[in-house]
């Protein structure tokens, strides 16, 4: 069957070509097998449920899939400890006042802000891989955090706690946001200066900053977007959660990661796409959710969730990188 | 001689025994309670099993992978003891068997499929967790007798946990820094493209490596169910992070197969004192993490400069 003949199958062979539809694939396939199994709360509910968390996972994603991006040894393991100080910091400055909701904001940023120079000046500085850059720093930001957030019962403002859980048919608000979000990303990966920076990194950096590439800056840029986002993402989830509390970080640094790896991304880096942190995403949370309704206990689910992901991340290891 | 002394070469070498004598010092003057027998056993005590995870992950850093799931397994390792091998030793012994063989076929898996260490091992941790959880759910167990035995045990003149670090340093560096096999073992991680040229299996060398980092991980788990007597699936989280910064302390570089089981035992034990050191000062505990973090970061600083100075000549 020649393409001429169909014209359904050149569209379809080229989107069957692209790496993040199999995170959507995986993500409707567990749903489907979640359905049948949840009476009392439909199908809708548990992708509203669904939509909702994986917000959190998307917005660290994002900054974690560009900085996976440019090349071996780089990952951002401050990400945890960046959420918990961020959401730390904001939620004491705004007391729960409505008043003081975008002073919170711009304390949160800043933290990110922070976080992301010291990262890269620790990577440059000292000439040490991100990976224990990262990690060394993120000792010293969740300490800050925890000497910081001790005894911390402070409920969020009113006004941006209910932002966080708005719903517009059955869709959360924050989701389509982080949808735009994601999208405006998209455009800057593919059809920014810096967005194609970081892929020529990824791919060769030699080669990169001999074609004249401002490597140091666009590295820079990166880590600091991690951290920003990742104290965005603190900020939100503590005002989702009705506080901040010191471990709230805790499951993003597995999840952060997974995202990307499962939504198609290279993890030798300079191949990257944002469709695919949104399906990883659903994914990831719809497999906890079918798990839990099955009536799983927690270890059989913890079993299962890690060889999950290891069967993920081994069928997409094979795949040649598309060049 | 003050040429050689200070020789890059010899000054990162070292550097890790010297923090660990400056932070000693700090310690003993601080309490001088600390300079007996006893003190130091106290202290020390808790280093073993942080030493033997710390070579473990070693072991993985020496062929350029990173284990993220360390601290789980010796959770693991930490809940089998405690509970399979003290009622039915056959399968407590089968179940830290089969540990071992999981750690070797992770080997295999990362390099047949070029597969990203740090991915399937932050999977793994999730798997030893659970299985952790399903043998042990609540905290509890007990230890069995010769391990507490060994583990207790008062040594004359030198603490135990000194004899036991020495033994574990002495006999990793000779069998990886002294023999044949060590250097090509080392080599593959320093270039591996000559280790195969040179007709080495790059998957048997991967494969020896990570069951080497499975059987000390086991290792450090029942050592320190021997010093805890009850086991909890979460007992060793903290190993995780702590056996990297051990490692990378005692001078283990991260890319190149630059490792010195040594100066890892070194490293574990300064992370190990630099708590004690903390709640000397009456500093808060929340603050025992930032300084893992500083103190990292120190010793990584003070290596760059020795880098820099080299790089002058």
């Amino acid at each position: 069957m020649s393409a001429a003949r169909n014209p359904l199958a050149r569209p379809l062979a080229r989107l069957l070509e692209k790496p993040w539809l199999w995170a959507f694939v995986g993500a409707t396939l567990v749903w489907l097998a979640t359905i049948p199994f949840t009476p009392g709360r439909g199908a809708g509910d548990v992708l509203t449920a669904a939509f909702t968390f994986a917000t959190f996972f998307v917005i660290v994603g994002i900054g974690q899939m560009f900085v996976i991006t440019l090349g071996p040894g780089n990952v951002d393991l401050s990400i945890p400890a960046t959420i918990t100080l961020a959401g730390s910091v904001a939620t004491k400055l705004m007391d729960g006042q409505d008043a003081l909701i975008a002073l919170g904001f711009v304390a949160a940023l800043g933290c990110g802000l922070a976080v992301g120079a010291v990262n890269y000046a620790l990577i440059r500085a000292l000439r040490i891989p991100p990976i224990i850059a990262t990690l060394s720093s993120s000792f010293l930001i969740q300490s800050t955090a925890i000497a910081y957030g001790r005894g911390l019962r402070i409920k969020p403002p009113p006004m941006l706690a209910e932002f966080t859980t708005a719903r517009i048919f059955g869709m959360p608000v924050l989701a389509i946001c982080v949808i735009l979000l994601a999208a405006v990303m998209a455009v800057v990966l593919e059809r920014t200066i810096y967005g194609r920076s970081v892929i020529a990194i990824g791919q060769n950096q030699r080669a990169a900053r001999l074609a004249g590439i401002a490597v140091d800056r666009t590295r820079l840029a990166t880590y600091v977007m991690s951290a920003l986002f990742a104290s965005l993402c603190g900020y939100l989830l503590a005002a989702f959660s009705g506080g901040a509390s010191l471990n709230m970080g805790e499951e993003y640094l597995l999840a952060s990661i997974a995202v990307v790896v499962i939504g198609g991304t290279s993890v030798a880096g300079g191949f990257a796409n944002l469709p695919g942190l949104w399906g990883a995403a659903l994914f990831l949370f719809l497999i906890v959710t079918m798990l839990n309704t099955y009536g799983l206990g927690a270890g059989i689910r913890y079993v299962l969730t890690g060889l999950i992901i290891i069967a993920v991340i081994t069928a997409a290891g094979g795949r040649k990188p598309l060049r | 001689m003050t040429r050689v002394l200070l020789a890059p070469r010899t000054l990162r070498a070292i550097l890790p025994a010297v923090s660990l004598a400056l932070l000693l010092a700090a310690i003993f003057w601080l309490q001088p309670r600390t300079m007996s027998y006893t003190g130091l056993n106290l202290m020390l005590n808790l280093a073993i099993p942080i030493a033997l995870a710390t070579i473990a992950q070693m072991f993985v850093l020496c062929v350029n992978e990173l284990d993220l799931s360390i601290g789980a397994y010796v959770g693991y390792v930490a809940c089998v003891t405690a509970t399979w091998l003290v009622d039915n030793p056959p399968l407590g012994i089968a179940a830290l068997l089969a540990g071992i063989l999981v750690y070797a076929g992770l080997g295999a898996l990362i390099h047949l499929r070029n597969l990203p260490s740090i991915v399937v091992t932050l999977g793994m941790s999730f798997v030893w967790l659970g299985v952790a959880v399903l043998i042990l759910p609540r905290p509890g167990g007990t230890s069995p007798e010769w391990i507490r035995w060994l583990m207790k045990l008062h040594t004359p003149v030198v603490p135990f946990p000194i004899i036991a670090a020495t033994v574990i340093a002495v006999v990793v560096h000779v069998a990886l820094m002294r023999t044949a096999y060590g250097s090509i073992l080392r080599g593959a991680g320093g270039n591996p493209r000559a280790i195969d040229r040179a007709g080495w299996s790059l998957l048997k060398i991967k494969v020896v490596m990570f069951a080497l980092a499975g059987l000390f991980g086991m290792l450090a788990g029942m050592a320190l169910i021997g010093l805890t007597t009850s086991g909890d699936a979460n007992i060793a989280a903290r190993y995780t992070l702590l056996s990297i910064a051990g490692a990378i302390l005692g001078g283990c570089e991260f890319v190149g197969g630059r490792v010195s089981p040594a100066g890892a035992v070194i490293g574990a034990i300064t992370l190990t004192l630099a708590g004690s050191f903390l709640s000397f000062l009456r500093i808060s505990p929340d603050w025992q993490i930032g300084a893992t973090g500083a103190i990292l970061i120190l010793v990584l600083a003070l290596r760059a400069l020795i880098n820099r100075a080299e790089e002058r000549r």
